[in-house]
């Protein structure tokens, strides 16, 4: 199955982007496709590339681009969101790119399911 | 879409693919950023040519609810925008019975019309749906 996923949290404060890090990683690893994450709300913050969490906790932000190299996963920041909340190319980790809420839509069209992580 | 797609193919053509989409907001207007965020998907999902709806649950009954004054907290008072929905042909607005009720709301206390329904028909409505966004 064709899987797209939202990301509407933060890293750390909510559990939102460690359970879709988790279904992603169990979904492809079951055979299934994720062809696209989506970040938005405070979810854009999963792309910074200056996160530095404490060494002896797991790297959000790392996790994401690696799984996403692995499996070929677009990872997509909402343009909007991103610039209110001062997240920008020159901050933005390798693997993820910026752009529109169309991408978002064209997820839900695309993928056989999309699902929603957040508040 | 024609946006580059960092190197990931894109197998399908969105194009004449209808699919029913629903925007669920269950959040008060102001307080966090949720429901403006979630008008802002559903202006630009208006241009996909997809079936859209909108369901109004929880304190998202809020969201649409004449009267809305923020000067005072010195936040935009983007109610107005949801009348505008109607001219991008979005016009499949439905309130929850029990969450209007719960908050001692009526159908004429909305700024755009409104279809109620009780929460066994709107579970009935998402089962229809294939795609459901919730903010």
């Amino acid at each position: 199955m064709k899987f797209g996923i939202l990301v509407n949290e933060g890293p750390y404060t909510h559990q939102a982007s460690d359970t879709a890090y988790l279904f992603a990683k169990a979904a492809v690893e079951k055979g299934h496709k994720i062809h696209r994450v989506f970040f938005y709300h405070d979810g854009v913050y999963n792309s910074s590339r200056l996160t530095e969490p404490p060494q002896d906790d797991r790297h959000i932000v790392n996790r994401w681009q690696k799984l996403a190299k692995d499996h070929h996963i677009d990872l997509v920041v909402c343009v909007a969101a991103a610039l209110r909340r001062g997240v920008k190319d020159e901050n933005l980790q390798e693997g993820f790119r910026i752009s529109g809420l169309g991408q978002l839509i064209e997820s839900g069209i695309q993928a056989d399911r999309l699902v929603v992580f957040g508040d | 879409m024609t946006e580059a797609t960092g190197g990931i193919e894109m197998e399908e053509d969105t194009s004449g693919k209808i699919k029913k989409f629903l925007y669920v907001n269950r959040k008060a207007p102001y307080g966090t950023i949720y429901a403006l965020e979630s008008l802002e998907v559903v202006l630009i999902a208006a241009a996909f040519d997809q079936d859209v709806s909108l369901a109004f649950i929880d304190d998202g009954v809020y969201e649409i609810a004449k009267g809305q004054h923020t000067k005072a907290i010195d936040v935009k008072n983007f109610s107005p925008t949801y009348r505008a929905l109607e001219g991008y042909d979005i016009e499949k607005l439905f309130v929850e019975k029990e969450s209007m009720d719960a908050r001692g709301l009526k159908e004429e206390d909305f700024i755009v019309p409104v279809k109620v329904i009780n929460a066994a028909e709107m579970a009935d409505l998402m089962q229809s749906q294939d795609v459901i966004l919730s903010f």
